[in-house]
């Protein structure tokens, strides 16, 4: 018995608490305009993705329905097709969410190479489930589609930065450590170097002149 | 021009085309859910794959350009399967609850399943739950039926150029949606009902009221605004259900205005159904008979030139040619037929028409508007200057109020004081208007129906002088008209003969008791008050303005109760039919005109409609060939005078409730009350 569900995907109003305004900060403002001026005349709607990203990061983490309709009209693009885009991605939260946001990649060659075990990792040290806050509101937790970074599954996203080439046990130490408030050096937790072949070089032994 | 071969048949298309368009062309049917030939190509169903030689997988035919060589099947087993594959996929999260579906009967999704659809699903799982969605009182939803076909919203965007309906989440939980709860405000927004392939979206007035293969259908005409749109009636009983756009590319293409399809209600309420004389103040119903002595009576022995016709906004031709008929027969010279008071002239027949006609606006390359908001007046006609818009290379100036067209408008001015500088070359935007090939003016009623109105005409037609609107097989110059039946009124020279009083004449004439007995044929614009000193015959459908004012009244038929003609703003006379009964004692009005000048004994003896059209042909030649367009002579008109500098004004106040058949109706009580709250939510940020 599987489907989705109508849980949280109710129109605006039904789950967010109701922002009565939004508007960039003074510093925010300066960098849209920078953003914008990337775009040539008449082609400003380009810019709504580093736009929401901006209102996002502003807003604690969420997006409230203010800030989608101030990045519409600041834009001077319709409504509509900011909520089509803030809806599209899931980078975006349309409802209040932990600030620090976890990640775990599950799409196919992550969860091949372990990803169950980085969730339940992440289940265990938040303490909470996918698609949920952690108790004290710090984080929030998801599964994700593919994050591209399959050479080093599995994979796990926090904020800006992905953790690669995970075991339990490196999760764990991982997001211990984001608990605590320190920062892990992001990359592969194995050792190895970028994406390197995992047990040394096969190709490539010598560098030309 | 790309040669194709399809199921071994050569078929050559214009370049540019798609393979559909060419499968189409040798006749072979392709299944689409998404693609429609007036909007914007989606590709997003899947139903219209074919088989091209050469390429590996089945090919969307309706995005894919047709490219000379290629080789399609379109009935090979490959795409028998894979259309197979498509409709069980749509039909996965597809309800079956086709036996209580509006749609049921005339639906696309319905159709394909018959010959494409499996026998019985394979699928175990739950089907997909999703909430409907509020889209005002017009439309009502049924999401879980939707297949994602963006019809809906891809004509709201590009056809009414209102941006709010849309796509929200992604792939298997993606819903169309306002996203806030909010109506709609476009007044094109039906026809997403009709575009919708499934029954996910419905006319909310006519849901759950009947099924398709119950209805009558009759093919008619609109009168609800000048357009003259294409409609079928369709009537179930002596009820009418619901009304449809038909077919007419140069009119309203396959579209129909919201305040047409919707306003039928009005139809059915505070309906004229029985006639009534005015008995010690008091209206008490009585037999025909008695009604049309009572009228008698009052004009026996009356001066011929104390008696005055006045014909409202949606009368029919051969109404109109009885009331000619009469008045002459009576001697009078009192006769009006320009309710709102436009001192338009029936000479030369170009001041009073839409010379450049609709379909004639998509040559256009520069538009002026003055005067007048086409969007509330006709929108049809802004949905064609918004097609010709979207095209490019096309200029939109407006002189008159703001208001959003749903396309970029430069705003020259606001009054006759901008058109006097613009008409004599002095304003800037004249060189502009010099320097384009086909440009066309489009002036509302509302900048001649005032007491100036006269030299506003005359400007406007200086303008079309000094800026060349006519010239060799090009006649920019356009009329607008909000009232289905004032070209009909003015080609048949329903004004004030010799001596005779105009509107406002007659008026001042009630006022001085100059004018004792007044024929109001369907008049309801008028501030009733003006009338009350008269003997007010009033003939009708409506209790709406005039109704409760008059000494007598003789119920007549509506639009949907008659077989009648109308002549659009182009000129173009086309016949209505009649869908369904008058109600209770109410008769075609032409026949109550006919026994009213019996007993008057001023007889007309035009006994059959037959007659009533030979003699309506004798009266005004043009009319006698239906959906025939008779191009108008140019020449001077208008009277050069002083201007009020006050600015213009739309006539339509209200889109919803402009006459007395959509100001009867509940559902348009219900969308003006919504439009009204929207403006004052967003007083100020209009245009």
């Amino acid at each position: 018995m599987s489907g989705p569900s109508l849980g949280p995907k109710q129109p605006y109003g039904a789950m967010a608490p109701d922002v009565a305004t939004f508007a960039f900060t003074a510093e925010n403002l300066e960098e849209a305009k920078r953003i914008l001026a990337r775009y040539p005349a008449g082609r400003q709607a380009s810019a709504v993705l580093p736009l929401l990203h901006l209102a996002q990061a502003q807003h604690g983490g969420w997006l409230p329905k203010a800030a989608l309709d101030y990045v519409a009209d600041f834009l001077g693009m319709a409504r509509i097709r900011v909520y089509e885009v803030a809806t599209f991605y899931d980078m975006f939260n349309i409802e209040p969410v932990g600030r620090v946001q976890v990640r775990v990649c599950t799409t196919t060659p992550c969860w091949l190479c372990g990803s169950d075990a980085v969730l339940r990792a992440a289940r265990e040290v938040l303490g909470c489930e996918p698609g949920q806050s952690s108790p004290d509101g710090r984080f929030f937790l998801r599964e994700f589609e593919c994050l591209g970074a399959c050479a080093n599954a599995p994979v796990l996203w926090i904020d800006d930065h992905f953790y690669e080439d995970l075991t339990y046990e490196t999760a764990r130490a991982v997001l211990e450590a984001v608990v605590r408030g320190e920062r892990p050096k992001p990359g592969p937790q194995s050792g190895r170097k970028g994406s390197m072949p995992a047990g040394g070089k096969t190709t490539l032994f010598e560098v030309g002149e | 021009m790309p040669k194709l071969t399809i199921d071994g048949q050569l078929v050559e298309v214009p370049p540019g085309s798609t393979v559909l368009q060419a499968c189409e062309a040798a006749g072979r049917e392709i299944p689409v859910f998404c693609f429609h030939p007036r909007l914007n190509i989606a590709g997003n169903c899947r139903m219209c794959l074919v088989e091209v030689e050469k390429m590996p997988k089945p090919q969307a035919s309706c995005a894919l350009p047709a490219a000379d060589g290629m080789v399609v099947h379109t009935n090979s087993p490959t795409v028998h399967k894979a259309r197979k594959g498509v409709l069980e996929l749509l039909l996965i999260n597809h309800p079956l609850d086709c036996p209580i579906c509006d749609q049921g009967g005339e639906c696309d999704l319905q159709d394909l399943t018959l010959f494409y659809g499996p026998d019985k699903s394979r699928f175990k799982e739950n089907k997909r739950p999703v909430a409907d969605k509020y889209l005002g009182p017009l439309i009502s939803t049924h999401m879980t039926r939707c297949i994602h076909c963006t019809r809906c919203i891809r004509f709201l965007n590009e056809i009414a150029g209102v941006e709010e309906l849309g796509a929200v989440h992604r792939g298997e939980h993606m819903e169309i949606t306002t996203w806030v709860e909010a109506a709609l405000s476009s007044e094109l927004q039906g026809n997403i009902i009709d575009l919708c392939p499934v029954g996910a979206l419905n006319s909310k007035p006519y849901e759950y009221r009947a099924r398709t293969w119950e209805l009558k259908k009759t093919e008619s005409i609109d009168v609800l605004d000048a357009v003259g749109s294409s409609i079928r009636i369709d009537s179930r009983g002596n009820e009418v259900m619901r009304i449809l756009p038909r077919l007419h590319e140069d009119v309203n293409e396959e579209w129909l205005a919201d305040k047409s399809r919707f306003a039928y209600d009005g139809l059915k309420k505070r309906r004229l159904d029985v006639p009534m004389v005015r008995r010690d103040g008091k209206l008490e119903p009585v037999d025909w008979k008695t009604a049309l002595a009572a009228v008698a009576e009052r004009a026996r022995g009356l001066a011929a030139d104390r008696i005055a016709f006045l014909v409202g906004d949606q009368a029919d031709c051969e109404t109109m040619v009885l009331v000619k008929e009469l008045a002459a027969r009576l001697g009078t010279p009192h006769l009006d037929c320009r309710q709102d008071g436009a001192p338009l002239e029936t000479t030369p027949r170009a001041q009073y028409l839409f010379n450049t006609t609709i379909a004639g606006i998509e040559q256009a390359d520069l538009c002026l508007l003055v005067g007048t908001n086409p969007r509330w007046e006709a929108p049809l006609v802004n949905a064609r200057i918004r097609k010709r818009w979207r095209r490019g290379g096309f200029v939109v100036a407006r002189i008159g109020a703001l208001f959003d067209l749903t396309y970029p408008v430069q705003d020259l001015g606001a009054g006759p004081a901008t058109l006097e500088e613009l008409a004599n070359g002095r304003h800037s935007f004249a060189e502009r208007l010099a320097s384009v090939e086909r440009p066309m003016l489009i002036l509302g009623t509302g900048a001649i129906a005032r007491p100036d109105g006269a030299a506003v005409l005359a400007l406007a037609h200086r303008l079309a002088e000094n800026a060349r609107l006519v010239r060799e097989g090009w006649n920019g110059f356009n009329l607008l008209h909000t009232a289905a039946a004032r070209v009909g009124g003015l080609e048949l020279g329903l004004v004030p003969g010799r001596g005779g009083r105009d509107l406002a004449g007659i008026l001042d004439g009630i006022e001085r008791g100059e004018i004792e007995l007044v024929f109001a044929i369907g008049v309801d614009e008028i501030d009733p008050k003006r009338l009350e000193k008269a003997f007010v015959v009033y003939l009708g459908t409506h209790g709406d303005r005039t109704a409760p004012i008059a000494s007598v009244i003789l119920p007549g038929a509506a639009y949907t109760e008659k077989n009648a003609t109308w002549v659009n703003l182009e000129g173009r006379p086309q016949r209505g039919r009649l869908a369904v009964f008058p109600p209770g004692e109410a008769k075609e009005d032409w026949r109550i005109l006919r026994a009213l000048s019996e007993a008057m004994g001023a007889l007309v003896p035009l006994d059959t409609l037959a007659r009533v059209r030979e003699r309506m042909a004798e009266l005004a030649p043009q009319l006698a060939e239906p959906d025939r367009i008779r191009r108008a002579e140019w020449g001077s008109f208008g009277r050069p005078g002083p201007v009020d500098p006050a600015p213009f004004v739309s006539p339509v106040r209200d889109y919803w409730r402009t006459c007395p058949i959509s100001r009867a109706s509940a559902v348009m009580a219900e969308c003006s009350a919504l439009a009204a709250a929207r403006d004052r939510a967003a007083t100020g940020t209009h245009g």
